[in-house]
């Protein structure tokens, strides 16, 4: 299953005039539907990468795969490389001085880590939402509307409004924001403002998404919103999120990665992480256990 | 409360004292700041009052005896502080932003805060001298360009320095965001983080117009000042500072009383834009802590 | 349709984006201009300046005479007249501008800060034309008949330099270099009351209510813990006052008295080099010695004011840091 079809797909939906999609799934082309997630295609290879900041050496040989249609969790405590990995897979750490990634993430067969890579095209298929509801400050539709504007994915309003609502109501925000399209985006509740910056990062259909503690900043319930939701999301696209909750992990993800001081200590399907996990570190981090 | 010993409460009497005193004094220099201010203030305006007639609006620079007014001037202002905000504000911006934006911390970057922001106090005069020396002498001429220059000088420095301090108060969250959605570095500053700030930097653009509205050491050299009316920028031309410079010191009544009134417009003016900058800044504020 | 963004090619020539590149080279071209003017200024003022230089010497800055019609010219009288006039003004402004700004720190009624702290800048965006207007119209005459009488019989006891300075002894015409000082003093008391309010203000309250816990008082708690602690600060505002007063031109222009010669007593009219830039440029015509002279003045004026605002912003920038 290639990105480019689910996107076109998608695109030649959104052309079409009668039948209005609810989520944007796509209905003509074959999309592998795994019973169980883990099973799913590997999305990204992660071939030895090393991190640094400055002289500081924030990774070390983290070699992963990461799943199509699944949650990737990453955990780990707060310094371990979690989000600087993270950042690697969409070149965020491009846009640090000093920053430096070795090593290879490839993706449909592609080294997006490659000198010659565009990173702004790395951006527009992996989106990213941060730990901090970060809407622009202008309407909720001008916040959806600007992936699709910036990179000219429509040409006619007909056009991006059909955008606008999928994605909102991919990100299950479209009842509670439909009338009130041209208001601010940060008058939005936290949680719904986070659901906001997901309907954004939806809108130029990434086939990854990439979430940087996306609940730590939210109430239990907004969380709750948020964690049905990407087990919705999880059905058209690829997330990858770092979390410090093992909560959240263990109830959302279906694949985990453990951290440790810049190395991958061990991954694997989320349940088997969390019941026997191979590593005794693995094991003392997840029973809370861990100096 | 325990007992002090007659040493230490002396000691703690003579402290407040000094406390009480010395605060006292303070309330007191307030009052005589504040005071002589609205001194000056109180004086423009009870002898510029008087003068303003609609001929002030309405009628050019005429001869004593006749009936005057400061439509020339006015107008000439206009032009030329218009003008030099149309020049000196983009590039100002374009300073800011590169401070803000791109060179950062570097070397370069420290250097351009630096020099931007002693030319931020350098003496107005010397702009003047300057533009003179650029703009006027080899050029054969007097102009109300060559003013308009002089004052896009002196509005640009000005600009940057706003414009960089608000970008600074813009949330790395925007940037990082639009980086996220594959924003390219033009688009990130052009398309979120200027937008974000854009009532900000109206409050600098403002202040910088406030600024050069009242320049007028920089135009004696480089505008001239014109008693009659004239648009050509290729000419002298007149303005309200130099109007009010050269009919202050004038021995005739009407001149005077239009030069008070002149610098009553000119206050008021100022003030206004001040007041209006103000709201701006309080709006941007505002936002980006919503 | 437009190709949608995800179907262009992931490997692109990224140091060549046209958008960026254009961006990055005119907004490195804007602030390279901000040095480029600086330096052309230095450099037209220097270069106008030079057949000054080349006729006078060293003797331009020392020497005392200031003769258009024989076409001598000294600087001495308006550098003197123009330290000192910026450093009376200073005296009189700081004592004052640093009250107000404790006084608005701290022992103003809260409700008052606010529209006190806005009276104090909306005064620092009065035109210094104004200013000086009040100082011709109103100060002068004040001061002719009021105070400079009343200086000259107070201070008579201070001992002359004979034939040098007589201080507060001389004919009380209103305008000369006391009534100058005063105005700049007005002028730049609301910048040095707004500059040291900030600095007062970027001081932890931490510091402060460690003092207080201490059981200091609000004044032993500003020269003990605050002014210790923002010193350099406090200093950068004296200097960009002082960097203010230096450049100040149409305030004096009106009250200065615009005699260039040495002042032989602090009451005596004078001049500074900004007002003699002003006052006699409209006789300096291109290419003559006379208009090299002012650009000359000019040359010393921007190196001194280079120098005393340099010194502020680095006092001021260096607290900022840490």
């Amino acid at each position: 299953m290639s990105l480019m079809t689910k996107e076109a797909s998608e695109t030649v939906e959104a052309g079409a005039p009668a039948p209005r999609s609810i989520r944007g799934t796509p209905t003509s082309a074959p999309v592998v539907k795994p019973t169980a997630a883990v099973t799913a295609a590997t999305r990204i290879k992660i071939q030895d990468i090393n991190a640094f900041y400055g002289e500081k050496q924030a990774l070390f040989g983290v070699n992963l795969e990461i799943p199509d249609n699944a949650v990737t969790a990453f955990i780990g405590a707060s310094g371990c490389g979690k989000s600087t990995l993270l950042r690697c897979l969409n070149r965020m750490n491009d846009t640090i001085p000093g920053a430096r990634v070795e090593g290879r993430i490839l993706m449909d067969g592609i080294d997006v880590n490659g000198t010659e890579i565009d990173p702004v095209q790395v951006r527009t298929r992996i989106g990213m939402v941060f730990q901090k509801p970060n809407p622009f400050p202008i309407s909720i539709y001008e916040n959806i509307a600007y992936g699709p504007r910036t990179h000219k994915l429509t040409s006619s309003k007909a056009e991006l409004d059909e955008i606008v609502e999928r994605s909102l109501r991919r990100a299950a925000l479209w009842d509670e924001v439909k009338d009130r399209l041209g208001k601010p985006g940060l008058g939005l509740s936290g949680g719904q403002q986070q659901r906001l910056v997901i309907a954004r990062a939806l809108a130029v259909s990434p086939a990854v998404i990439l979430m940087d503690e996306p609940c730590s900043a939210l109430d239990p319930i907004a969380t709750a919103h948020i964690e049905a939701l990407l087990d919705e999301l999880r059905k058209h696209t690829c997330i990858v999120m770092v979390t410090h909750s093992m909560a959240q992990a263990a109830r959302v993800s279906q694949v985990t990665a453990f951290f440790h001081m810049g190395k991958l200590i061990e991954s694997g399907p989320t349940d088997q992480i969390f019941t026997m996990p191979k590593v005794e570190q693995t094991h003392d981090y997840i029973t809370g256990r861990f100096g | 409360m325990k007992q002090l010993s007659p040493a230490s409460r002396a000691r703690y009497f003579r402290r407040q004292l000094v406390d009480r005193v010395m605060s006292g004094l303070c309330m007191v220099a307030a009052g005589v700041g504040l005071v002589l201010l609205g001194l000056i203030l109180w004086m423009l305006f009870s002898n510029g009052i008087g003068g303003l007639k609609l001929s002030v609006f309405t009628n050019s620079m005429a001869q004593p005896g006749a009936e005057g007014g400061l439509a020339n001037a006015i107008v000439g202002s206009l032009i030329q502080v218009g003008l030099g905000a149309t020049i000196g504000a983009p590039l100002g911006m374009m300073v800011g932003v590169y401070l803000s934006e791109v060179g950062k911390e570097s070397k370069f970057a420290s250097v351009v805060r630096f020099v931007n922001d002693i030319l931020l106090s350098a003496p107005s005069v010397l702009i003047g001298l300057f533009v003179y020396q650029i703009a006027v002498a080899p050029m054969g001429g007097f102009s109300g360009f060559a003013g308009a220059l002089s004052l896009a000088l002196i509005a640009m420095p000005i600009v940057a320095r706003t414009t960089e301090d608000i970008l600074r108060l813009v949330p790395q969250a925007y940037r990082d965001g639009a980086v996220a959605l594959g924003s390219r570095e033009n688009e990130v500053v052009r398309k979120v983080v200027l937008p974000a700030a854009f009532s900000g930097i109206l409050t600098g653009v403002l202040l910088a117009v406030a600024r050069i509205a009242g320049e007028t050491a920089p135009l004696l050299f480089t505008s001239l000042g014109n008693t009659n009316w004239s648009t050509d920028l290729t000419q002298p031309m007149a303005s309200l500072p130099i109007a009010i410079y050269r009919y202050a010191g004038s021995p005739y009544p009407e001149w005077v009383s239009l030069a008070w009134t002149g610098a009553m417009l000119i206050t008021v003016g100022v003030l206004v834009l001040n007041i209006l900058s103000r709201f701006s800044h309080a709006a941007v504020a505002g936002k980006s802590q919503g | 349709m437009t190709t949608p963004a995800a179907h262009r090619p992931l490997i692109g020539a990224r140091r060549m984006h046209l958008g960026d590149t254009t961006f990055r080279i005119s907004l490195f071209a804007a602030g390279a201009l901000v040095i480029i003017v600086l330096f052309s200024i230095l450099a037209i003022m220097f270069a106008g300046g030079k057949l000054a230089f080349d006729t006078f010497g060293l003797g331009f800055i020392t020497g005392t005479e200031w003769n258009p019609v024989t076409q001598i010219y000294g600087a001495l009288p308006a550098i003197t007249g123009t330290l000192m006039t910026a450093i009376l003004a200073l005296l009189i402004a700081w004592p004052i501008g640093f009250g107000i700004a404790f006084f608005l720190t701290e022992t103003c009624p809260v409700k008052l800060r606010g529209p006190l702290g806005v009276a104090v800048e909306l005064l620092a965006a009065i035109p210094s034309i104004v200013y000086g207007m009040w100082g011709f119209f109103v100060l002068a005459p004040f001061m002719a008949e009021y105070v400079q009488p009343w200086l000259t019989s107070t201070f008579i006891w201070i001992p002359p330099i004979p034939d040098t300075f007589y201080w507060f002894t001389a004919p009380p015409i209103g305008v000369g270099l006391i009534t100058a000082s005063l105005i700049l003093a007005i002028m730049i008391l609301p910048f040095i009351a707004a500059t040291t309010r900030d600095v007062l203000l970027s001081t932890p309250q931490l510091l402060k209510d460690g003092a207080y816990a201490m059981g200091a008082t609000r004044w032993e708690a500003l020269t003990g813990v605050v002014i210790p602690a923002v010193r350099g600060s406090l200093f950068g505002a004296v200097f960009l006052g002082l960097g203010r007063a230096l450049g100040e031109t149409m305030a004096v222009v009106f009250v200065i008295g615009n005699a260039i010669r040495m002042p032989d007593s602090l009451m005596a009219p004078s001049a500074t080099i900004a007002s003699v830039v002003a006052n006699s440029f409209p006789e300096a015509e291109p290419g003559t010695l006379d208009l090299a002279v002012l650009l000359a003045l000019g040359f010393i004026l921007f190196v001194v004011s280079f120098g005393v605002l340099a010194i502020a912003r680095l006092l001021l920038r260096q607290e900022r840091m840490s």
